[in-house]
């Protein structure tokens, strides 16, 4: 029981320092928000903090560290998925710019 | 059955346990693929969303503070943690303490609702609608509301699946893991917002 409520008390205490570090994550992208640069860099940049904050709590907060089999399915699954849609996307300017009366 | 049996019959028998898949039971199973369909949903209207913005010149910047939005940020996160603590109180069968940490994140989850509507609300009395934008290309109007609606729509749904799992898990008609399974979707709910901040916020903030 004493190490059941040990190892509870070192999850509350993991769990507030993965709070904390979302924090300083979100934190991060307010900074570079009034940084004086660039649309695409600053996208760059915001985009890569928030992966980061993304993956945290995927592992941290939805467990997804625990299980090694169900981390790769998701993954692997989720980034498929996104990348086929870029396939259409990028077509999609054909629509913006092809049709008669675009220009 | 022995062993030789099944070989030869090429199935398991009838009626045995068929090992679940990844070691993951059926409901939280069902849970991640509905997170992974819904995320292929935001991913296209962020990505739809990024390449509108790029197609089209002179993109409004219509916000001037980040304070509401930082509020809202700081919300979502801490009824993450909220709601860690709650699993992990049902999880050493604290009854009460799980119930209470459910339902401060509900309260969180209602609180963000309310300063989104507030937020909306003052775009709204601005002229901002789902068709007008006062300034520029009514498309940001229509990615603002559709995208932050989407998204306000799924926290609102789970806030109701935690006020509804929350007491029946206090009734006893729930388990431990059936919290923890809403706690998954509440976790994407805030996984999400941290995509949208950046993208549909801060990159429109006027300098």
């Amino acid at each position: 029981m004493a190490s059941t409520e040990t190892h509870n008390s070192s999850g509350i205490g993991r769990d507030i320092a993965i709070y904390v570090c979302l924090l300083v994550l979100a934190g991060i992208q307010f900074v570079i928000a009034y940084q004086n640069i660039s649309p695409s860099q600053m996208l760059t940049r915001m985009l890569a903090v928030a992966i980061i904050e993304g993956a945290v709590a995927l592992l941290f907060f939805m467990h997804l560290s625990e299980n090694r089999g169900l981390m790769l399915f998701v993954v692997i699954f989720t980034v498929a998925v996104i990348l086929g849609m870029q396939y259409g996307w990028t077509d999609s300017y054909r629509v913006l710019y092809g049709v008669p009366w675009a220009r | 059955m022995s062993q030789a049996e099944m070989t030869m019959h090429g199935h398991p028998p009838a009626g045995a346990m068929a090992e679940p898949t990844f070691s993951v039971p059926a409901k939280k199973m069902a849970m991640w693929l509905f997170i992974i369909a819904d995320t292929a949903t935001f991913a296209g209207c962020l990505v739809a969303y990024g390449f509108i913005r790029n197609a089209t010149p002179d993109w409004p910047r219509p916000f001037h503070s980040i304070t509401n939005v930082a509020l809202m940020t700081l919300i979502l996160l801490s009824s993450s943690l909220t709601m860690m603590i709650g699993i992990r109180s049902a999880q050493r069968a604290d009854k009460s303490g799980a119930f209470r940490w459910t339902m401060i994140t509900a309260v969180l989850g209602v609180l963000f609702a309310v300063l989104h509507l507030r937020e909306w609300m003052g775009m709204i009395a601005e002229g901002a609608t789902l068709f007008h934008n006062p300034w520029g290309t009514p498309l940001f109007s229509s990615a603002f509301f559709s995208i932050t609606g989407l998204h306000l729509l799924h926290v609102t749904g789970g806030v109701v699946a935690l006020i509804a799992v929350g007491i029946r898990y206090q009734g006893g008609r729930y388990k431990a893991d059936d919290l923890e399974i809403t706690g998954l979707y509440w976790h994407f709910v805030d996984l999400v917002w941290m995509f949208v901040v950046p993208l549909v916020y801060l990159m429109n903030l006027s300098h």
